[in-house]
């Protein structure tokens, strides 16, 4: 049992390139959310797969897809103010839908119909967060109704993981050569890696996510596992400071 | 150990009845299993792990920080009572450290070195998926009656069944969702536990006590206020200065 995740994390991670930051970070990082809208499209039982970057507050800030239909019916859920992506980030937790036909028409009664009237049967929604640092959703589209396997929902919790992982590397300017053993860690069950973010939070007077990217950051820089840097952080050994890159 | 007394049992399930209402907080309702599991059946230290949906296990109670740490190892070389209970859904009960060694190689001598004798896990069941494990470990030698197994069984499925928040889970899904939910619950607090000890000079669980009761006073459940304190800090200035 233990190995299943890993395997899922190395899977994923052996999709996908690290986000490459030569120079305008955002076109990255929408090439890289492209590819793994691809890469799990492909890898799970999907017919699409979308990601929904978002503000703090649910705006929608990007949204990348594996095809147009879904990309459509990704951002069509913040044109409406309402869906599974939209639940999954605002109430932290997946949102799990398999039979949309069965949806009771008072939930998301413009999404429902429009999604249904593309031909898609079943949608699951992963929020991308660490903890309350919260970065949008991903969704998982099916044409034909029907729960999403075990091993399939660890696999789409995986991409979730990695994509919050490749988002924050991205903004802590972390290097595509960085070797993503050395930075397990961010959503790795170690809760001294969790204690360090908000401790980071304090040091730095940012937000939670520029704490979380910071830290992966430094880790890299000082070629240094990402748990070793969270014990001293916690362990009073090591307080990140403004100038740190 | 005693078996317990039927009245402070009683009690017990009459606190837990109180706790599970609409939207009750579920990481002190968590706390809460393991702290009775402990005074109930006279074993020192409790600790409660859930299935993070990958298939893995993740803390996320215990009666105090000792029990944290060896539920922490567990996880981490993958290799105790707890993973048993949860692989095998079935309970590992009197396990003895003394001669575990072939058993657990590097989790017996972990848990003996920290004052332990002997260990017990019963697993988190939802008719056939196991969700999770509460583990006791017991500083005497002293065995667990068939009664106290019966109680610790049946704490453990109150524990499901809180966690859960429904009474038929008629789908998989909701499961994922519900558990997921707790999880994350989870790491906010302790994301929230470090922004508070930095703000405050304190350690990490002094932090948690000051979360606890700050949540208390204010009738807040602790994961809402741990996300507030970490999201919104300058909305807590008593808190987060």
């Amino acid at each position: 049992m233990g190995e299943s995740h890993q395997d899922d994390l190395a899977v994923v991670r052996d999709l996908l390139p690290r986000v490459a930051p030569a120079g305008d970070v955002a076109a990255d990082v929408r090439t890289w959310l492209g590819r793994m809208c691809s890469a799990a499209v492909t890898a799970l039982p999907a017919t699409g797969v979308g990601v929904s970057l978002m503000t703090d507050t649910g705006v929608l800030a990007v949204a990348k897809a594996s095809d147009t239909l879904t990309d459509s019916l990704g951002t069509l859920q913040f044109t409406l103010g309402e869906g599974p992506c939209v639940d999954a980030f605002h109430e932290h937790r997946p949102v799990l839908v398999p039979d949309l036909g069965a949806v009771a028409s008072t939930r998301w009664p413009a999404y429902t119909a429009a999604a249904l009237a593309s031909g898609v049967q079943a949608v699951f929604s992963f929020p991308l967060q660490v903890g309350a640092a919260r970065l949008g959703a991903l969704d998982v589209y099916r044409a034909e109704a029907g729960e999403l396997s075990a091993p399939a929902t660890g696999l789409a919790l995986a991409f979730a993981d990695v994509t919050v992982e490749a988002l924050l590397d991205a903004q802590g300017a972390v290097s595509a050569a960085a070797e993503p053993g050395g930075l397990d860690g961010v959503v790795d069950g170690h809760y001294v890696v969790y204690q360090a973010q908000g401790m980071t939070m304090v040091d730095l007077g940012v937000s939670l996510v520029d704490a979380l990217a910071r830290l992966r950051g430094h880790a890299y820089a000082a070629d240094r596992p990402l748990l070793d840097v969270a014990r001293d952080v916690v362990e009073g050994r090591l307080r990140l400071e403004p100038d740190t890159a | 150990m005693a078996t317990v007394a039927p009245a402070r049992l009683a009690e017990v399930f009459v606190e837990v009845a109180d706790t599970l209402v609409d939207d009750f907080d579920v990481i002190e309702f968590l706390q809460m299993i393991t702290t009775r599991t402990s005074e109930l059946v006279a074993v020192p230290a409790v600790g409660l792990l859930l299935d993070d949906g990958r298939g893995r296990l993740q803390f996320m109670a215990a009666s105090d920080e000792e029990t944290r740490l060896l539920e922490l190892f567990q996880i981490q070389h993958n290799e105790g009572p707890c993973l048993d209970a949860f692989t095998l859904g079935t309970p590992v009960v009197n396990a003895d450290l003394a001669h575990a060694e072939s058993r657990w190689p590097t989790f017996a001598p972990r848990a003996a070195a920290s004052g332990f004798r002997s260990v017990h896990a019963l697993p988190l069941r939802l008719r056939s998926t196991v969700i999770g494990a509460l583990n006791l470990f017991g500083t005497d030698a002293g065995s667990l009656e068939p009664g106290d197994v019966k109680i610790v069984q049946a704490l453990a499925d109150v524990a499901t069944i809180g966690l859960l928040q429904e009474k038929t889970i008629r789908h998989g899904e909701v499961l994922t969702e519900q558990l997921q939910h707790a999880l994350n619950s989870r790491v906010v607090i302790e994301q929230a536990k470090g922004a508070l000890a930095r703000t405050h000079g304190i350690g990490v669980d002094a932090a948690f006590e000051l979360l606890r009761t700050s949540a208390r006073t204010h009738n807040r459940k602790l994961v809402d206020l741990a996300r507030v304190v970490v999201t919104e800090p300058h909305t807590l200035p008593g808190l987060m200065r």
